[in-house]
């Protein structure tokens, strides 16, 4: 970061709007579900693993509209294996540049992409009494989803990087977007799962730990808000961010971020005799990760958006 | 014109001291390239351009210079006249980020979009510090100025270097650009002209301009980023992932914090066993 007076930006907008927002809404969801669901089987107990497989699904089937977002995004949309493959005549092969996120995201949307249809189909099988992914049993299957937990991590913030290496008002002015997507696009997972574990009832086991978790990521997402918009202050681009109509779309991300921090705040985790926090159990209304989801939603287009129109 | 040799560095030394704003540039950019061209911006300058985009790869900006004061003879101020172009930046953001290899750099050292590479993904416009790229509604790839590789390689210089009348746009090897620019430089500071600077002739900004110009004022009235804003996308490439690493970090961290120090589930909602089977 450059501490100007006044940041100068003289650059064109992409014009990355209608696609690109739901696009990182839902690899936030992709990446986040697929991490919430890794924990679940790796680190919970027997109980969780119906929870662990509701995550697994809700990642495929959020990440399925991602590539077609993408493509659709392109101007020559049949060109979208370019990305891949460098059709350059002379210097023909592989595309990967590091330095580039696009470059990178590329590659590792293709590669999460096998690792969340390996696992749903996985979790499929396993639902409907099958024992046929025997390859998956035991340590290779515990390697397996904790790779593609890593990639889910990956998928889920590198959006924001994406912005942030760029020239574009607001978006090149800070460092903080990967961490603050990554963040919201976890809470926002967990907010996702909350809703879905009510229509499973033998996942319900694991709605303490959703619950408590969203309210941890809420407040990991407001540290990095808070971090955004310190580093915007330098470069004299608060303006361009917030500004009207803006405000809006922050006001609800801001609300989203509301009920996991009131949960926190409000004293919900109690100390019990045995020294354990015990989470409480949230208030009955499925409103509550409809508004978190909203909220998820509404950060990405403020930042999308601000920026460019 | 001397003969124009394949791995020698060319470009352009644009003189905006001596721009007339006829305009003469754009129209033989126009033809050249068969750009068709926007619609007509018509505000209250002479300007109907409106910027560089994927039509407009020659834009003589006009800028209004006059002061509110009379002046006396010889210390007249008026418009400050450009003709803007992509500057085949040596440390060029929009090859920085393009993710298909569409971007390179030619072998008379300028800066070109393949059109049957490029996707459309518009990753270099979001980078580019000059606002010069811009997707062809027909085509529908990117493009900008091509220093016009295919005259270049048939021998000919550019079409706007062609047409000016004022020789403001000059083609050349680089070196022989760079000593006339030192030069005419040099003449006008020799002559109380103290406010000209050249832009882009030296590596701090980008690490040089191919297509550098002579200014008459500081280069932010160009609508040009100075030395301290001329800055890469990728210095936010090591900030952005390394803030991503720790939310990573401290969001698994939170994760498993949660699994830990949850409340115990209502015995009612056990998940019921065959559910319970781990991988």
């Amino acid at each position: 970061m450059t501490l100007l007076a006044q940041a100068q930006h003289f650059v064109r907008p992409p014009e990355w709007t209608w696609f690109i927002v739901p696009y990182f809404f839902l690899a936030g969801l992709a990446g986040g579900c697929y991490v919430i669901a890794t924990l679940l089987r790796l680190w919970g107990d027997r109980g969780d693993e119906p929870a662990a497989r509701l995550g697994f699904y809700a990642a495929f089937l959020a990440f399925l509209p991602c590539p077609v977002l993408l493509t659709l995004d392109l101007t020559q949309p049949l060109r979208f294996w370019h990305m891949l493959w460098n059709t350059t005549p002379g210097a023909a092969g592989p595309n990967f540049k590091s330095w580039s996120p696009m470059s990178v995201g590329s590659w590792v949307l293709v590669v999460f992409g096998l690792f969340v249809t390996v696992s749903f189909l996985e979790v499929l099988v396993r639902d409907r009494g099958g024992r046929s992914l025997r390859l998956l049993d035991g340590a290779f299957g515990r390697v397996w989803n904790a790779v593609g937990a890593v990639l889910g991590l990956f998928v889920a913030g590198y959006t924001g990087v994406l912005l942030a290496v760029s020239n574009q008002p607001v978006w090149s002015d800070t460092w903080a977007l990967g961490g603050l997507f990554l963040a919201s696009g976890l809470a926002g997972s967990a907010a996702l799962l909350t809703l879905l574990v009510r229509y499973r009832p033998a996942a319900r086991a694991s709605g303490g730990m959703l619950e408590l978790s969203e309210r941890l990521w809420s407040l990991l997402e407001l540290a990095l808000l808070v971090v955004f918009v310190l580093t915007l202050v330098p470069d004299g681009t608060l303006d361009d961010a917030f500004g009207f109509p803006w405000i809006l779309l922050w006001l609800v991300a801001f609300a989203g971020l509301l009920p996991g921090l009131g949960r926190l705040v409000s004293a919900r985790l109690a100390v019990t005799s045995e020294g354990a926090v015990v989470a409480q159990p949230a208030a009955a209304s499925a409103v509550v990760p409809w508004v978190v989801l909203l909220g998820v939603l509404a950060l990405r287009a403020a930042v999308i958006l601000s920026a460019q129109l | 014109m001397a003969e124009i040799v394949p791995g020698q560095a060319y470009g352009f030394f644009t003189d905006t001291s001596v721009c007339i704003g006829c305009k003469a540039c754009e129209v033989a950019c126009k033809q050249w390239n068969m750009l068709e061209g926007h619609e007509p911006v018509f505000g209250d300058g002479y300007d109907n351009t409106g910027a560089l985009n994927d039509q407009n790869w020659r834009y003589v900006q006009f800028i209004d210079n006059v002061p509110d004061e009379t002046m006396g003879t010889g210390q007249g101020k008026a418009w400050l006249m450009m003709s803007d172009v992509c500057k085949h930046c040596q440390h060029a953001s929009c090859m920085d980020v393009c993710p298909t290899g569409a971007i390179i750099r030619t072998e008379f050292d300028t800066v070109f979009i393949q059109p049957d590479v490029c996707n459309g993904c518009r990753d270099c416009i979001s980078a580019c510090p000059y606002g010069v790229i811009g997707v062809d509604e027909q085509k529908h790839v990117a493009q900008k100025c091509t220093l016009c590789y295919d005259r270049l390689q048939g021998g000919m210089e550019p079409a706007c270097a062609k047409a000016c009348p004022t020789q403001s746009i000059q083609f050349g090897p680089l070196d022989e650009l760079h000593a006339r620019a030192d030069q005419r430089l040099a003449d006008l500071h020799a002559q109380g002209v103290a406010e000209a600077n050249l832009y882009g002739r030296d590596q701090a900004v980008y690490g040089g301009l191919n297509a550098f110009f002579l200014l008459m004022d500081k280069p932010e009235a160009y609508r040009l980023p100075n030395q301290a804003n001329a800055v890469r996308p990728g210095r936010n490439n090591a900030g952005g992932y390394l803030t991503g690493l720790v939310t990573a970090v401290l969001g698994v961290l939170g994760g498993l914090i949660a699994l830990r120090r949850r409340g115990q589930p209502p015995a009612q909602e056990q998940p019921a066993d065959t559910e319970a089977v781990g991988p």
